[in-house]
């Protein structure tokens, strides 16, 4: 079996303040807006190259979707910056009218998503973003895993005509994708092989899906890893055929199981492949404070919780 | 340039077609959009700088985001009569399958829309940062935006208002409709907003009243002195004192045809004061 392993952990806010500030160079287009969280989102060194493209908004979250709205008439390719519970919940009808249904090239770009946001507890820790993004036509959500992937992604979006939500987050996690890689939207990365089960991911719950594919291992379990860093369009193909050979899926992601990954699999599979399913995620419910770690574990949020549901959802084939 | 007759004669066609479209449907918001006509003839028409044809850049030319989406007849009318699309489009208002959406959309490609607006309050943000990209490419045209009176009770104008001047955003006039009725009744028993101009002020905008708002020289003077006013440091408000209903004696001083369409007899009646000028689509 394929393994990973890490000389370096770091975070994928990180990822996307390197892709920008990249973007910043290669891309005189591109534009960044902020909603007082310049540190939080990583944007200092876009910011010190290029102050000129660099909009503080101040704390107005809905002022800032639709300056960005406008920036594009014009030609510019604006990515926000703020929390993801920032970037979405409070300013979803900003983010509906005057960037979906009137089909802006913006770039939202939402930090701190989930529980591993930690100590700051429920008001900030977004849980259900992914299905708010993922339910306006139109809009591409991609949720990254380490720090390459983030800033891979990053430049990515940039060449792509469309508004993005891309979700990242605080914690330091291993880095484990190349920094070569060339992100591609849609594509699904396959990360093992495997016969029994297939563990379809995202976010910071890849890592801990291929730390539970190394101790199925040793229980003569072998595991599928898939990598969907884009939930949306998801790559149907890829879920379909890994399912073909194993006949089972678990879906693992830091999101409220209401409306996340696991949905979105489960549509894929009831009309193509009708196959068992269990959902790693949180349980409609909000978070609280705690240290990330603790939090993960206290949701079941970790490669624990994958082992186990992969467990059960062998013995329901 | 149009003479000021001109203008009125459009302006009363305008008013014929935002009667007939509403009527047709038996929707739509024609008290906002018939105080509005005189404006946004003028606008078009004598005020605004604009390329032949359309594109969503609209680099080099003046821009116009129209916020209170909902008088969105007297949009297509003037978006018609100048050369945007075909006149006999607006036959379609609010039909199946057409562009003309009953609030203005980018979404079915209907040319001179350049956003999304119906639900209240997002123009002046997206209008900033059309300016601001201005700004960034060097283009010294301006933007102009349309504003209910009762659209300002949502907060994001105010996050909006307070961002234009703290960035100098002086390349931008905001015109809001002061007509004093919103759907439920007068601004003042809905939810009194006290001296808009006076909040305008605070948020050091210069700020501009056009008492006339429904005189189409007063409207070209008032806005000759708000655009005076541009690349001076400051954003420009503009307030248009209007009659909701204007040229149509039943629908004047009340905010009762805010958003409902008028009969056959009363059609008939309201078409009667307003006599084709340049012929009906």
């Amino acid at each position: 079996m394929k393994t990973y392993t890490y000389t370096e952990k770091k975070d994928t806010r990180s990822g996307f303040g390197a892709g920008l500030a990249e973007l910043g160079r290669t891309n005189p287009n591109v534009v960044a807006l902020c909603a007082d969280l310049i540190g939080s989102l990583k944007m200092d060194e876009f910011i010190k190259e290029n102050p000129e493209r660099f909009f503080q908004i101040g704390i107005a979250e809905a002022n800032m979707m639709g300056i960005a709205a406008g920036l594009t008439i014009g030609g510019k390719i604006p990515f926000t910056g703020t929390f993801a519970n920032f970037s979405t919940g409070r300013v979803y009808d900003q983010i509906r009218q005057s960037i979906a249904y009137s089909d802006k090239n913006v770039k939202i770009c939402a930090s701190h998503a989930g529980l591993t946001l930690g100590e700051d507890g429920a008001t900030h820790q977004i849980l259900e973003d992914i299905g708010l993004m993922k339910m306006l036509p139109g809009m591409t959500v991609i949720n990254t895993c380490d720090y390459n992937q983030t800033k891979a992604a990053t430049i990515a979006i940039a060449e792509y005509e469309g508004p993005v939500y891309l979700r990242f987050g605080r914690p330091s996690v291993p880095i484990f994708t190349p920094a070569d890689q060339k992100f591609e939207i849609g594509k699904a990365v396959q990360l093992t092989e495997g016969a029994d089960v297939t563990i379809v991911a995202t976010g910071h719950l890849v890592w801990e899906a291929l730390e539970a594919s190394k101790a199925l291992y040793e229980k003569g379990i072998t595991a599928e890893v898939i990598n969907i860093h884009t939930i949306k369009p998801l790559d149907a193909k890829a879920i379909i055929d890994s399912v073909t050979k194993t006949g089972c899926i678990v879906t693992a992601e830091e999101h409220n199981i209401l409306g996340g990954l696991g949905e979105s699999v489960a549509r894929v599979l009831a009309t193509n492949k009708p196959a068992p399913q269990e959902f790693v995620g949180t349980k409609d419910t909000f978070g609280e404070s705690g240290t990330p770690a603790q939090l993960m574990d206290k949701y079941g949020l970790n490669a624990e919780a994958i082992i186990k549901a992969c467990e059960t959802v062998i013995k329901r084939k | 340039m149009a003479n000021t007759k001109e203008l009125q004669d459009l302006t009363t066609q305008v008013r014929r077609d935002i009667l007939r479209m509403v009527h047709k449907v038996n929707s739509g918001h024609p008290g906002g959009s018939l105080g509005c006509a005189e404006f946004l003839v003028a606008l078009y028409n004598e005020i605004m700088d604009r390329k032949d044809g359309f594109d969503m850049d609209g680099l080099n030319e003046d821009l116009f985001f129209l916020s209170n989406g909902h008088i969105s007849p007297v949009f297509y009318s003037v978006l018609a009569h100048a050369g945007y699309f075909p006149v006999e489009e607006l036959n379609t208002f609010r039909l199946i399958d057409s562009r003309l959406q009953g609030h203005p959309t980018t979404h079915e490609g209907l040319p001179g829309v350049r956003i999304a607006s119906g639900s209240l309050g997002q123009g002046m943000s997206v209008a900033l940062g059309a300016a601001q990209a201005k700004k960034l490419n060097g283009d010294k045209s301006l933007v102009y935006t349309l504003h209910g009176d009762g659209e300002l009770q949502e907060g994001q104008n105010w996050e909006a208002i307070m961002y234009a001047s703290a960035k100098k955003v002086d390349n931008l006039i905001c015109t809001i409709d002061l007509n004093g009725q919103q759907i439920d009744g007068s601004t003042d028993t809905v939810l009194p907003m006290g001296s808009i101009e006076a909040k305008f002020v605070a948020f050091d905008w210069e700020v501009i009243t056009i008492e006339k708002g429904n005189d189409i020289d007063a409207i070209l003077k008032g806005m000759a002195e708000a655009k005076a006013l541009t690349g001076k440091g400051k954003p420009v408000c503009v307030l248009l004192k209007t009659v909701m209903g204007n040229g149509v004696d039943f629908m004047m001083y009340t905010h009762a045809w805010h958003g409902k369409a008028p009969s056959d007899e009363q059609l008939e009646n309201a078409l009667a004061q307003n006599p084709a000028t340049l012929g009906d689509y």
